[in-house]
């Protein structure tokens, strides 16, 4: 016994002399496992790839959003004239579009996931730690909101208050918020209920540290997971709403405004409909490839 | 059971008039009313159009009439349609949007669950991948996407389909936008089946049936079938909500003169009662159909009943 201790005490000196960690947290454990997948990791790239050609195609173009080529009316996608993308019914290149309406749309599915999510945090951990009547009250609240058909209540908002993207933003995400605090509040309870945290409580640590210290770490994994979701979800949303003309209004547009457009005009320029959605459908699968490898990777035993 | 059922009434009907007085006060709530288009209309006109139609009230007191006249059954009269009542508007647009809800609803419970179990039982197998790459796919493109490259294809490509219309609901006027309003939740349904499936399948009891030497397909429909279709049920409330909402943008898409067309027109030229009466039959359907899904799973599973 004596000799198998010394032994990895020695082999800790060694590690520790080599400046490496002897032990893998949780993160680092999760991030090597995420690592390893291949479609996660491919999602990654083609994402980061897309999120800078939003930031910096429309920058770089020659061409704007709103310059009207009237020589070239309806051009199908050819690299001979500089419109690699085609160009729309009147005449605006198609491919400063896309990555415009790129921009908007994954703006609007981060901003309305924070919105989401700075509602459902707040919501479900308050609900979880005060459990008893407050949890209760909350939940039965959730429960009612979860049962109305809330896109209708996004139109009626969107039609009757003037279509104003920042309102899309809140709209959705004040929709969007529900399942956030169902998992964060059930979370919550299960930590809450461990040993750690009831010996954080007997050495005497206030409220606020034993939620950030104990409680926040624990729940942040599925929260994560749940956002990479709930991203592509909004993303779908607005371009719901542009779709039926209730979203982002022209001059500015999304991949909903453009799909809608493009299927206005599918017998006579087919590409319009095919770029946008292409690109909405890649983004939507990145985002799903994403949260699975997440899941998989936070939680091992979760399969 | 009975109790079951009678609690989830009991939180059916605040959750109904909850829906009805938030969008009665949201639209309310707005600037501008019914009227800012008709410029050339008299002030005196316009006045006299909205005492005509309460406006001038105040919102509670138009509430109150609202709802006095909603429990006799009646909706009130369209604004922009002045020869019709909401009733007779939704008499016209209700069977459209409910046909097709329902088929939709049925072809994608039929090809979600089939596609789903039998992508369980040869996983890892070319059906288990064709399967998973539909649902992926039905997962990533949305259906105001799949509806108009279906329309280029079969409409106007091939001249199999109309492109649009309704035609009283004659099957070849149905078959494309049943598949664009199912594919979606189609998707779903056989992801969930098929990891429901593949949990099912490594219980003992499933095990022991095969010991007991059941053939193959007795071990599926009689012990696993029953296991598997409960997160499905408690996936159907989201499935009908889902299906409601992407009617919305099918009847639009394919000119279908179903409730969704009257509840956009409704809500685009702030025609109140339209749009009250749209999304009371929305909700109502909704709430009705929740309930339902929590009935059928609270008798699958009786350990819910006594919650």
């Amino acid at each position: 016994m004596g000799f198998l201790t010394q032994r990895r005490d020695r082999q800790l000196a060694a590690m520790q002399a080599a400046g490496r960690t002897v032990g893998r947290s949780l993160w680092q454990d999760a991030l090597r496992r995420f690592r390893s997948n291949k479609a996660a990791m491919g999602s990654v790239f083609v994402l980061a790839f897309i999120s800078l050609m939003a930031i910096f195609a429309p920058m770089l173009s020659p061409h704007t959003l709103e310059d009207f080529y009237w020589e070239y009316i309806l051009v199908p996608p050819t690299l001979e004239n500089g419109h690699w993308f085609g160009t729309d019914a009147n005449g605006r290149d198609m491919f400063v579009r896309t990555f415009y309406g790129a921009r908007v749309s994954l703006t609007i599915g981060v901003m309305t996931t924070a919105v989401a999510l700075l509602i459902g945090v707040t919501w479900g951990s308050v609900a979880g730690y005060f459990g008893g009547r407050i949890d209760n009250i909350m939940m039965r609240i959730v429960d009612v909101l979860y049962a109305l058909p809330l896109l209708f209540f996004i139109i009626i908002l969107v039609t009757v208050f003037g279509r104003n993207i920042y309102l899309v933003f809140i709209g959705i995400g004040a929709v969007e918020w529900l399942t956030m605090s169902r998992i964060v509040r059930g979370q919550t309870l299960s930590v809450k209920q461990k040993e750690y945290v009831e010996a954080a409580r007997a050495i005497g640590l206030s409220n606020l540290v034993i939620v950030r210290r104990h409680v926040v770490p624990n729940i942040i994994g599925p929260v994560i997971v749940f956002v990479t979701l709930l991203i592509p979800t909004t993303i779908l949303v607005e371009s719901y709403l542009s779709f039926l003309g209730l979203g982002v209004q022209e001059p500015m547009t999304s991949w909903g405004t453009l799909i809608s457009q493009g299927a206005a005009s599918i017998d006579t320029g087919p590409w319009l409909l095919v770029i946008p959605g292409t690109f909405l459908a890649i983004t939507l699968f990145c985002f799903n490839f994403i949260g699975d490898g997440l899941r998989d990777a936070l939680d091992p035993e979760g399969r | 059971m009975l109790s079951f059922i009678s609690r989830r009434l009991a939180i059916a009907v605040p959750t109904l008039l909850v829906v009805i007085a938030g969008s009665f006060f949201l639209m309310r709530a707005a600037p501008g009313g019914p009227f800012d288009a008709d410029a050339q209309l008299e002030p005196e006109v316009i006045e006299n159009l909205r005492a005509a139609y309460d406006l001038d009230k105040p919102v509670m007191e138009q509430f109150l009439l609202y709802m006095a006249r909603l429990l006799r059954g009646d909706f009130g009269p369209s604004i922009t349609y002045t020869d019709y009542t909401v009733t007779e508007l939704l008499a016209i647009g209700l069977p459209v949007s409910v046909k097709l809800g329902l088929t939709a609803t049925a072809v994608a419970l039929l090809f979600g669950c089939l596609m789903g179990i039998f992508a369980a039982l040869y996983r890892n197998r070319w059906i288990d991948y064709v399967t998973m790459s539909i649902a992926m796919t039905g997962f990533a493109v949305p259906a105001f996407v799949v509806a108009p490259v279906l329309t280029l294809v079969f409409g106007l490509y091939l001249k199999l389909l109309p492109i649009s219309g309704w035609n009283d609901g004659a099957l070849q006027n149905m078959v494309l936008p049943v598949i664009a309003l199912a594919l979606p939740q189609i998707a779903i349904l056989s992801r969930l089946t098929r990891g429901s499936m593949l949990e099912v399948m490594r219980q003992n009891y499933i095990r022991t049936a095969r010991a007991k030497g059941l053939p193959e397909y007795k071990v599926v429909a009689g012990h696993a079938l029953k296991a598997v279709s409960l997160p499905l049920v408690s996936y159907l409330g989201p499935a009908i909500a889902g299906i409601m909402t992407g009617s919305v943008i099918i009847e639009q898409i394919f000119g279908l003169p179903g409730m969704g067309r009257y509840f956009i027109q409704g809500a685009l030229s702030r025609d109140y009662p339209l749009v009250m009466g749209t999304v009371v039959v929305y909700a109502t359907a909704i709430i009705l159909l929740n309930l339902l899904a929590d009935v059928i799973y609270g008798y699958l599973d009786p350990r819910v009943r006594r919650e």
